[in-house]
């Protein structure tokens, strides 16, 4: 097993452990904790969008629906497609954070 | 009455993140094979008891949902009646004749209010692995993972359903199985059908156009909703709800999501549809029910997580 960091959500103060190789959602579900949103798992719902604030990680595929590209340097990401190099600190989406993702995806577009 | 016009869903062409991790979901965790990639990097592929070429397109790209539904109609001169029908309902309809896809033949293809794209064919080639028809075999080979038999329908999420609702019934053929309808008479998810089945496509209201919520995959018995629970579990795979039943349809089911986040419905059972049967409806306040009959409630999935 590689090694595990420590995860803080910190809207409610919440701290889990998360592998290097472990989504930080799928951690978070798996030790019974509740302060992301879940919703597929898998990077293309956009329920569980979190901003990372320090910390590095890598990223797994992502819609660019709800992470447009460029974003995830910033820190933006699906809590799914979080997988910790170090320590992290993440903090919910906010309206504000949802609504530029969508500004630079426009809704409604065919996808052919 | 006999089917005529369109006859059931034929394809869906499905958006994925990658490829790689798609392939091991639909082909050795649902089971279906592998048929061609076109020249496009589109890979085709079919469940075991289907005869015609493919029924599931799987197209990498780098946001998730559905690009297109198709139906199969009857023959070629049925598509000629539908096409009329289409461009009098002051639909914009694009003719597309064979070549960008394999084994496809001539194709209309049209946006619904809703925003999904559907397109109707009447020609499709066969597959040779399709299911026999000389002393026939239950199958050419045991089928793999959940063993799904075949494609069976989609829920569709987008704002304009009411008036997707009678381009499918008016247009299309359709007829209304089931339906929710809240107080004020506003229905918040209609169920059609265009044979015998309790659904061949539903529509739930929503915010935006064009989402999609699950594309189902037909299972022959409760038994093998069990098992496809068990792969499930084995493979650690994203699940939504289930086992369970929907109260709608009254279908035994498992929802999950594929390795893009696009959900998927494992279906066994459901009614049997008669065009003389009237609408089932049920309202707002037992919609817990009609949607997970065990559970009776939704999951907070249900209405939020679409593709």
């Amino acid at each position: 097993m590689t090694s595990a960091h420590t995860v803080e959500i910190e809207d409610c103060g919440t701290r889990f452990h998360c592998p290097e190789s472990e989504g930080v959602l799928q951690a978070m579900e798996r030790q019974g904790r509740r302060a992301i949103p879940v919703g597929c798992r898998n990077g293309g719902c956009g329920l569980c969008l979190v901003r990372v604030t320090q910390g590095d990680f890598k990223a797994g595929p992502m819609s660019r629906r709800h992470v447009p590209p460029g974003r995830c340097a910033e820190g933006l990401a699906l809590a799914c497609r979080v997988y910790p190099q170090s320590d992290l600190k993440v903090r919910l989406a906010t309206d504000m954070d949802r609504q530029s993702s969508q500004q630079e995806c426009p809704k409604g577009q065919d996808g052919r | 009455m006999a089917i005529s016009g369109v006859l059931r869903p034929g394809y869906v062409q499905v958006r994925v993140l990658d490829m790689k991790a798609a392939l091991e979901h639909y082909r050795d965790r649902i089971g279906l094979d592998v048929v061609t990639t076109s020249n496009d990097g589109r890979v085709f592929l079919k469940a075991y008891d289907e005869f015609d070429h493919h029924s599931v397109v799987l197209r990498e790209a780098d946001e998730p949902g559905m690009d297109v539904m198709g139906f199969k109609v009857a023959d070629e001169g049925e598509l000629d009646n539908l096409h009329e029908k289409l461009l009098n309902a002051g639909l914009s309809v694009e003719e597309i004749q064979p070549g960008d896809t394999p084994a496809l033949g001539r194709r209309l293809s049209f946006i619904a209010p809703t925003g999904h794209r559907f397109e109707l064919y009447a020609t499709m080639e066969a597959n040779p692995t399709g299911p026999m028809v000389q002393n026939p075999e239950l199958w050419h080979a045991e089928p793999r993972g959940m063993r799904a038999t075949r494609f069976d329908h989609c829920l569709l999420y987008g704002d304009e359903i009411d008036a997707t609702k009678q381009l499918f019934i008016d247009v299309l053929g359709f007829a209304t199985t089931e339906q929710v309808v809240a107080p004020d008479g506003t229905v918040i998810a209609t169920f059609l059908s265009c044979g015998m089945k309790a659904h061949d496509i539903a529509l739930v209201r929503h915010d935006d156009k064009g989402k999609l919520h699950h594309i189902s995959f037909h299972l022959e018995s409760w038994n093998d909703i069990g098992h496809a629970a068990d792969i499930m579990s084995r493979y650690n795979m994203s699940v939504d709800i289930g086992p369970t039943r929907h109260g709608i349809t009254r279908g035994q089911t498992i929802y999950f999501f594929d390795p893009s986040g696009n959900r998927n419905e494992v279906f066994a059972g459901g009614y049997t549809f008669y065009p003389d049967n009237p609408v089932r409806t049920w309202s707002t306040d037992e919609v817990g029910k009609a949607i997970f009959y065990y559970e009776r409630a939704l999951n907070d999935r249900f209405m939020t997580v679409v593709t």
